[in-house]
Protein backbone atom coordinates (compact mmCIF):
# COMPACT_ATOMS: atom_id res chain seq x y z
CA UNK A 1 0.00 0.00 0.00
CA UNK A 2 1.37 3.38 -0.96
CA UNK A 3 0.49 6.77 0.50
CA UNK A 4 -0.40 9.61 -1.85
CA UNK A 5 1.28 12.71 -0.57
CA UNK A 6 0.56 16.34 -1.43
CA UNK A 7 3.61 17.64 -3.29
CA UNK A 8 3.09 21.22 -2.05
CA UNK A 9 5.15 22.56 0.83
CA UNK A 10 3.30 22.40 4.13
CA UNK A 11 2.99 26.19 4.30
CA UNK A 12 1.06 26.25 1.00
CA UNK A 13 -1.50 23.59 1.89
CA UNK A 14 -4.71 25.35 3.02
CA UNK A 15 -6.41 24.25 6.18
CA UNK A 16 -9.74 22.40 5.63
CA UNK A 17 -11.70 25.44 6.83
CA UNK A 18 -9.95 27.68 4.34
CA UNK A 19 -10.74 25.30 1.50
CA UNK A 20 -14.40 25.29 2.41
CA UNK A 21 -14.44 29.08 2.58
CA UNK A 22 -12.75 29.31 -0.81
CA UNK A 23 -15.28 26.88 -2.30
CA UNK A 24 -18.16 28.84 -0.80
CA UNK A 25 -16.76 32.09 -2.19
CA UNK A 26 -16.37 30.53 -5.62
CA UNK A 27 -19.94 29.25 -5.53
CA UNK A 28 -21.23 32.62 -4.46
CA UNK A 29 -19.36 34.26 -7.32
CA UNK A 30 -20.95 31.74 -9.69
CA UNK A 31 -24.42 32.58 -8.36
CA UNK A 32 -23.74 36.30 -8.82
CA UNK A 33 -22.70 35.65 -12.40
CA UNK A 34 -25.79 33.51 -13.05
CA UNK A 35 -28.06 36.23 -11.69
CA UNK A 36 -26.37 38.72 -14.00
CA UNK A 37 -26.96 36.40 -16.95
CA UNK A 38 -30.59 35.88 -15.95
CA UNK A 39 -31.18 39.64 -15.78
CA UNK A 40 -29.63 40.08 -19.22
CA UNK A 41 -31.69 37.26 -20.74
CA UNK A 42 -34.88 38.56 -19.17
CA UNK A 43 -34.22 42.00 -20.64
CA UNK A 44 -33.51 40.53 -24.06
CA UNK A 45 -36.69 38.46 -23.92
CA UNK A 46 -38.70 41.57 -23.08
CA UNK A 47 -37.05 43.41 -25.95
CA UNK A 48 -37.96 40.54 -28.29
CA UNK A 49 -41.61 40.88 -27.31
CA UNK A 50 -41.44 44.65 -27.76
CA UNK A 51 -39.91 44.17 -31.23
CA UNK A 52 -42.65 41.72 -32.17
CA UNK A 53 -45.27 44.20 -30.99
CA UNK A 54 -43.75 47.09 -32.93
CA UNK A 55 -43.78 44.93 -36.07
CA UNK A 56 -47.40 43.96 -35.47
CA UNK A 57 -46.60 40.31 -34.80
CA UNK A 58 -47.06 39.84 -31.04
CA UNK A 59 -49.02 36.62 -31.67
CA UNK A 60 -45.90 35.12 -33.18
CA UNK A 61 -44.21 35.23 -29.81
CA UNK A 62 -47.05 33.86 -27.74
CA UNK A 63 -45.69 30.34 -27.75
CA UNK A 64 -42.15 31.50 -27.07
CA UNK A 65 -43.25 33.75 -24.22
CA UNK A 66 -45.65 31.32 -22.60
CA UNK A 67 -44.15 29.71 -19.53
CA UNK A 68 -44.06 25.96 -19.39
CA UNK A 69 -46.25 26.00 -16.29
CA UNK A 70 -46.16 26.93 -12.70
CA UNK A 71 -43.28 25.29 -10.90
CA UNK A 72 -43.81 23.15 -7.87
CA UNK A 73 -41.83 25.51 -5.66
CA UNK A 74 -42.84 28.98 -6.76
CA UNK A 75 -42.44 30.69 -3.42
CA UNK A 76 -39.86 33.47 -3.37
CA UNK A 77 -36.66 32.03 -1.93
CA UNK A 78 -32.91 31.96 -2.35
CA UNK A 79 -32.01 29.72 -5.26
CA UNK A 80 -29.04 27.42 -5.29
CA UNK A 81 -26.52 27.14 -8.06
CA UNK A 82 -28.38 24.34 -9.85
CA UNK A 83 -31.71 26.16 -9.68
CA UNK A 84 -30.22 29.38 -11.01
CA UNK A 85 -28.64 27.41 -13.85
CA UNK A 86 -32.03 25.88 -14.65
CA UNK A 87 -33.66 29.36 -14.72
CA UNK A 88 -30.86 30.68 -16.92
CA UNK A 89 -31.11 27.74 -19.32
CA UNK A 90 -34.90 27.96 -19.56
CA UNK A 91 -34.67 31.67 -20.35
CA UNK A 92 -31.96 31.07 -22.93
CA UNK A 93 -34.15 28.44 -24.61
CA UNK A 94 -37.15 30.78 -24.67
CA UNK A 95 -35.04 33.62 -26.00
CA UNK A 96 -33.64 31.36 -28.73
CA UNK A 97 -37.17 30.32 -29.71
CA UNK A 98 -38.37 33.92 -29.71
CA UNK A 99 -35.50 35.08 -31.89
CA UNK A 100 -36.03 32.21 -34.34
CA UNK A 101 -39.70 33.10 -34.59
CA UNK A 102 -38.93 36.77 -35.09
CA UNK A 103 -36.41 35.89 -37.76
CA UNK A 104 -38.92 33.66 -39.59
CA UNK A 105 -41.60 36.35 -39.34
CA UNK A 106 -39.15 38.95 -40.65
CA UNK A 107 -38.34 36.73 -43.61
CA UNK A 108 -42.03 36.25 -44.44
CA UNK A 109 -42.61 39.98 -44.22
CA UNK A 110 -39.68 40.64 -46.51
CA UNK A 111 -41.13 38.22 -49.08
CA UNK A 112 -44.54 39.86 -48.78
CA UNK A 113 -43.03 43.30 -49.33
CA UNK A 114 -41.20 42.02 -52.39
CA UNK A 115 -44.44 40.59 -53.76
CA UNK A 116 -46.22 43.91 -53.19
CA UNK A 117 -43.48 45.72 -55.09
CA UNK A 118 -43.85 43.31 -57.99
CA UNK A 119 -47.63 43.73 -57.89
CA UNK A 120 -47.26 47.51 -58.11
CA UNK A 121 -44.71 47.29 -60.93
CA UNK A 122 -46.46 44.62 -63.01
CA UNK A 123 -50.09 44.27 -61.90
CA UNK A 124 -51.08 42.33 -65.04
CA UNK A 125 -48.70 39.54 -64.04
CA UNK A 126 -50.24 39.24 -60.55
CA UNK A 127 -53.95 39.12 -61.28
CA UNK A 128 -56.11 38.90 -58.13
CA UNK A 129 -53.08 38.44 -55.89
CA UNK A 130 -53.73 39.71 -52.36
CA UNK A 131 -51.22 40.69 -49.69
CA UNK A 132 -52.52 41.37 -46.20
CA UNK A 133 -51.19 44.33 -44.22
CA UNK A 134 -50.60 41.93 -41.37
CA UNK A 135 -48.27 39.85 -43.55
CA UNK A 136 -46.32 43.02 -44.28
CA UNK A 137 -45.91 43.73 -40.58
CA UNK A 138 -48.21 46.73 -40.80
CA UNK A 139 -51.02 47.45 -38.36
CA UNK A 140 -54.63 47.14 -39.49
CA UNK A 141 -56.50 44.46 -41.40
CA UNK A 142 -56.56 45.77 -44.96
CA UNK A 143 -55.24 44.16 -48.13
CA UNK A 144 -53.25 45.13 -51.19
CA UNK A 145 -54.96 43.44 -54.10
CA UNK A 146 -54.59 43.39 -57.90
CA UNK A 147 -58.04 44.07 -59.42
CA UNK A 148 -59.24 44.82 -62.94
CA UNK A 149 -59.95 48.48 -63.66
CA UNK A 150 -63.65 48.98 -64.54
CA UNK A 151 -64.55 45.43 -63.61
CA UNK A 152 -65.27 43.05 -66.48
CA UNK A 153 -64.20 45.56 -69.12
CA UNK A 154 -60.80 45.95 -67.50
CA UNK A 155 -60.47 42.19 -67.21
CA UNK A 156 -61.11 41.76 -70.95
CA UNK A 157 -58.91 44.71 -71.92
CA UNK A 158 -56.07 43.73 -69.56
CA UNK A 159 -56.33 46.87 -67.41
CA UNK A 160 -55.08 45.86 -63.98
CA UNK A 161 -54.38 47.93 -60.91
CA UNK A 162 -53.42 47.50 -57.28
CA UNK A 163 -56.14 48.51 -54.84
CA UNK A 164 -55.82 48.98 -51.11
CA UNK A 165 -58.85 47.87 -49.15
CA UNK A 166 -60.30 50.40 -46.77
CA UNK A 167 -59.48 48.57 -43.54
CA UNK A 168 -61.11 46.53 -40.85
CA UNK A 169 -64.75 45.48 -41.12
CA UNK A 170 -67.12 47.28 -38.81
CA UNK A 171 -67.89 45.59 -35.54
CA UNK A 172 -71.29 43.89 -35.55
CA UNK B 1 -53.25 71.62 1.06
CA UNK B 2 -55.13 68.93 -0.79
CA UNK B 3 -58.78 68.21 -0.77
CA UNK B 4 -61.46 66.31 -2.57
CA UNK B 5 -62.05 69.05 -5.05
CA UNK B 6 -58.50 70.39 -5.14
CA UNK B 7 -56.27 69.71 -8.14
CA UNK B 8 -53.07 71.00 -6.53
CA UNK B 9 -50.32 68.78 -5.14
CA UNK B 10 -51.12 67.37 -1.71
CA UNK B 11 -49.19 68.47 1.34
CA UNK B 12 -46.30 66.10 2.11
CA UNK B 13 -46.40 66.97 5.75
CA UNK B 14 -49.86 65.47 6.01
CA UNK B 15 -48.49 61.94 6.34
CA UNK B 16 -46.33 63.20 9.20
CA UNK B 17 -43.49 60.67 9.12
CA UNK B 18 -40.28 59.77 7.37
CA UNK B 19 -39.67 56.71 5.23
CA UNK B 20 -37.36 54.31 7.02
CA UNK B 21 -35.24 51.41 5.81
CA UNK B 22 -36.11 48.03 7.23
CA UNK B 23 -33.64 45.36 8.33
CA UNK B 24 -32.48 42.64 5.96
CA UNK B 25 -31.28 39.25 7.18
CA UNK B 26 -27.58 38.70 6.53
CA UNK B 27 -27.95 35.82 4.08
CA UNK B 28 -30.45 37.79 1.96
CA UNK B 29 -28.29 40.91 1.95
CA UNK B 30 -25.27 38.87 0.92
CA UNK B 31 -27.05 36.95 -1.83
CA UNK B 32 -29.35 39.64 -3.19
CA UNK B 33 -27.51 42.97 -3.12
CA UNK B 34 -29.86 45.86 -3.63
CA UNK B 35 -32.75 44.15 -1.87
CA UNK B 36 -34.29 46.48 0.70
CA UNK B 37 -37.53 47.28 2.43
CA UNK B 38 -38.66 50.84 2.90
CA UNK B 39 -41.61 51.73 5.12
CA UNK B 40 -43.62 54.73 6.13
CA UNK B 41 -46.26 55.12 8.82
CA UNK B 42 -49.33 57.04 7.71
CA UNK B 43 -52.70 57.81 9.26
CA UNK B 44 -55.76 56.64 7.37
CA UNK B 45 -58.25 59.40 6.71
CA UNK B 46 -61.24 57.08 6.52
CA UNK B 47 -62.45 54.02 4.67
CA UNK B 48 -64.22 55.80 1.84
CA UNK B 49 -62.29 56.90 -1.18
CA UNK B 50 -62.37 60.53 -2.25
CA UNK B 51 -63.53 62.16 -5.49
CA UNK B 52 -59.95 63.41 -5.97
CA UNK B 53 -58.57 59.88 -5.82
CA UNK B 54 -61.19 58.57 -8.21
CA UNK B 55 -60.41 61.40 -10.61
CA UNK B 56 -56.67 60.66 -10.50
CA UNK B 57 -57.30 57.01 -11.25
CA UNK B 58 -59.52 57.95 -14.18
CA UNK B 59 -56.81 60.23 -15.55
CA UNK B 60 -54.23 57.47 -15.18
CA UNK B 61 -56.53 55.03 -16.99
CA UNK B 62 -56.20 57.20 -20.09
CA UNK B 63 -52.41 56.96 -19.97
CA UNK B 64 -52.26 53.16 -20.16
CA UNK B 65 -53.32 51.59 -23.44
CA UNK B 66 -52.49 48.21 -24.91
CA UNK B 67 -49.20 49.37 -26.39
CA UNK B 68 -47.98 50.69 -23.05
CA UNK B 69 -48.96 47.43 -21.36
CA UNK B 70 -46.88 45.38 -23.78
CA UNK B 71 -43.88 47.68 -23.69
CA UNK B 72 -44.04 48.21 -19.91
CA UNK B 73 -41.76 45.25 -19.19
CA UNK B 74 -38.94 46.98 -21.07
CA UNK B 75 -39.08 50.05 -18.82
CA UNK B 76 -36.38 50.20 -16.12
CA UNK B 77 -38.47 49.72 -12.97
CA UNK B 78 -40.72 46.86 -14.21
CA UNK B 79 -37.65 45.25 -15.83
CA UNK B 80 -35.82 45.35 -12.50
CA UNK B 81 -38.71 43.61 -10.74
CA UNK B 82 -38.98 41.00 -13.51
CA UNK B 83 -35.28 40.16 -13.19
CA UNK B 84 -35.56 39.95 -9.42
CA UNK B 85 -38.59 37.66 -9.68
CA UNK B 86 -36.45 35.27 -11.69
CA UNK B 87 -33.66 35.52 -9.13
CA UNK B 88 -35.95 34.32 -6.34
CA UNK B 89 -37.59 31.55 -8.32
CA UNK B 90 -40.76 33.32 -9.43
CA UNK B 91 -41.85 33.47 -13.04
CA UNK B 92 -43.03 37.02 -13.81
CA UNK B 93 -45.12 35.67 -16.69
CA UNK B 94 -47.11 33.57 -14.20
CA UNK B 95 -46.96 35.59 -10.99
CA UNK B 96 -47.06 39.05 -12.52
CA UNK B 97 -45.17 41.77 -10.66
CA UNK B 98 -47.83 44.11 -9.23
CA UNK B 99 -46.82 46.97 -11.54
CA UNK B 100 -47.64 44.84 -14.57
CA UNK B 101 -50.65 43.11 -13.03
CA UNK B 102 -52.53 46.36 -12.41
CA UNK B 103 -51.96 47.52 -15.99
CA UNK B 104 -53.22 44.20 -17.36
CA UNK B 105 -56.27 44.52 -15.10
CA UNK B 106 -56.82 47.99 -16.46
CA UNK B 107 -56.89 46.58 -20.01
CA UNK B 108 -59.35 43.87 -19.02
CA UNK B 109 -61.69 46.18 -17.11
CA UNK B 110 -61.29 49.26 -19.27
CA UNK B 111 -59.95 51.41 -16.45
CA UNK B 112 -58.35 51.38 -13.02
CA UNK B 113 -61.23 50.30 -10.82
CA UNK B 114 -61.78 52.44 -7.75
CA UNK B 115 -62.85 50.72 -4.52
CA UNK B 116 -62.02 51.85 -0.98
CA UNK B 117 -59.51 54.49 -0.02
CA UNK B 118 -56.74 52.09 0.98
CA UNK B 119 -56.93 50.04 -2.20
CA UNK B 120 -57.11 53.20 -4.30
CA UNK B 121 -54.08 54.70 -2.56
CA UNK B 122 -51.97 51.57 -3.14
CA UNK B 123 -53.17 51.34 -6.74
CA UNK B 124 -52.31 54.97 -7.37
CA UNK B 125 -48.80 54.48 -5.97
CA UNK B 126 -47.95 51.46 -8.11
CA UNK B 127 -49.42 52.91 -11.29
CA UNK B 128 -47.64 56.23 -10.92
CA UNK B 129 -44.23 54.87 -9.96
CA UNK B 130 -44.13 51.18 -10.90
CA UNK B 131 -43.16 50.39 -7.31
CA UNK B 132 -45.70 48.23 -5.44
CA UNK B 133 -46.72 49.29 -1.96
CA UNK B 134 -48.47 47.15 0.65
CA UNK B 135 -50.18 48.26 3.85
CA UNK B 136 -50.10 46.69 7.30
CA UNK B 137 -52.00 47.70 10.40
CA UNK B 138 -49.33 49.52 12.40
CA UNK B 139 -50.93 48.60 15.71
CA UNK B 140 -50.54 44.88 14.97
CA UNK B 141 -46.79 45.15 14.39
CA UNK B 142 -43.99 44.61 16.85
CA UNK B 143 -41.01 46.80 15.98
CA UNK B 144 -39.52 47.60 12.61
CA UNK B 145 -40.20 45.55 9.49
CA UNK B 146 -37.59 43.56 7.67
CA UNK B 147 -36.92 40.69 5.30
CA UNK B 148 -35.73 37.22 6.25
CA UNK B 149 -36.27 33.62 5.28
CA UNK B 150 -38.91 31.57 7.04
CA UNK B 151 -37.96 28.64 9.24
CA UNK B 152 -39.59 25.23 8.97
CA UNK B 153 -43.14 25.21 10.29
CA UNK B 154 -43.39 28.97 10.58
CA UNK B 155 -46.73 30.61 9.85
CA UNK B 156 -47.41 33.90 8.12
CA UNK B 157 -49.75 35.97 10.25
CA UNK B 158 -51.59 34.61 13.24
CA UNK B 159 -54.91 33.07 14.10
CA UNK B 160 -57.11 30.96 11.87
CA UNK B 161 -56.17 32.80 8.72
CA UNK B 162 -52.41 32.26 9.12
CA UNK B 163 -50.85 30.27 6.32
CA UNK B 164 -47.79 28.08 6.53
CA UNK B 165 -44.58 29.40 5.00
CA UNK B 166 -42.33 26.78 3.41
CA UNK B 167 -38.84 26.57 4.85
CA UNK B 168 -36.63 29.18 3.21
CA UNK B 169 -39.44 31.29 1.79
CA UNK B 170 -38.64 35.00 1.90
CA UNK B 171 -41.03 36.81 4.19
CA UNK B 172 -41.71 40.30 5.48
CA UNK B 173 -41.55 40.15 9.25
CA UNK B 174 -41.52 42.24 12.38
CA UNK B 175 -39.72 41.27 15.57
CA UNK B 176 -42.37 38.71 16.47
CA UNK B 177 -43.56 36.95 13.31
CA UNK B 178 -43.89 36.90 9.56
CA UNK B 179 -46.59 39.26 8.34
CA UNK B 180 -46.47 38.61 4.60
CA UNK B 181 -44.74 36.56 1.96
CA UNK B 182 -42.46 38.62 -0.27
CA UNK B 183 -44.48 40.27 -3.07
CA UNK B 184 -47.74 38.80 -1.77
CA UNK B 185 -50.66 40.41 0.01
CA UNK B 186 -50.14 40.63 3.79
CA UNK B 187 -51.70 38.05 6.11
CA UNK B 188 -55.28 38.95 6.98
CA UNK B 189 -54.34 39.25 10.66
CA UNK B 190 -51.82 42.00 9.90
CA UNK B 191 -53.20 43.68 6.78
CA UNK B 192 -54.59 47.19 7.03
CA UNK B 193 -58.38 47.02 6.80
CA UNK B 194 -61.48 49.15 7.16
CA UNK B 195 -60.95 49.88 10.85
CA UNK B 196 -57.24 50.65 10.62
CA UNK B 197 -56.36 54.03 12.08
CA UNK B 198 -52.65 54.05 11.29
CA UNK B 199 -51.02 52.00 8.59
CA UNK B 200 -47.44 50.93 7.98
CA UNK B 201 -46.86 51.21 4.25
CA UNK B 202 -43.94 49.27 2.87
CA UNK B 203 -42.27 48.81 -0.49
CA UNK B 204 -39.80 46.16 -1.59
CA UNK B 205 -36.77 47.65 -3.28
CA UNK B 206 -34.68 45.60 -5.70
CA UNK B 207 -31.47 46.36 -7.56
CA UNK B 208 -32.18 48.72 -10.45
CA UNK B 209 -35.08 50.56 -8.83
CA UNK B 210 -34.07 54.14 -8.05
CA UNK B 211 -34.59 55.20 -4.44
CA UNK B 212 -36.54 58.25 -5.60
CA UNK B 213 -39.21 55.97 -7.13
CA UNK B 214 -39.58 54.07 -3.88
CA UNK B 215 -39.90 57.20 -1.81
CA UNK B 216 -42.36 58.63 -4.29
CA UNK B 217 -44.47 55.46 -4.16
CA UNK B 218 -44.68 55.54 -0.36
CA UNK B 219 -45.48 59.22 -0.26
CA UNK B 220 -48.05 58.94 -3.01
CA UNK B 221 -49.89 56.25 -1.06
CA UNK B 222 -49.53 58.13 2.25
CA UNK B 223 -50.87 61.35 0.80
CA UNK B 224 -53.76 59.58 -0.83
CA UNK B 225 -54.66 58.06 2.54
CA UNK B 226 -54.65 61.38 4.33
CA UNK B 227 -56.09 63.72 1.72
CA UNK B 228 -59.64 64.95 1.68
Amino acid sequence: MSLVTDPRPLSQIPAPGEERAAAAAAERAARVELRRQIATLERQLSDALATAFVHATPDALTSAQAPAGRGAADAPRLLGLGELEAVRDALATRLGGARALLSAVGERQEQARLLREQMLREPHRHRFVRVARRDLGEPGCGFWEVRPRLGLVGMLMGWWQVKVSSGCPLAT
Amino acid sequence: MSGAGDDGPPDRGAAGAEATDGWIAGELAAELPGLALSSLVAPVGGPRTTPGLRRRLRTLSDRFGGARAVLLRSEPVPAAYRAFYRHVGLDPDVDRPPGEAVVLDRLVHGGFASSDRLADALLLAVVETGVPVWALDDERLDGPLGLRTAVAGERVGEGDTAGEAPDGQIVVADAARAAAVLFAAPAASHAAAAGTVRTRLYAIVVAGVPAIHVEEALWTAAEALTEG
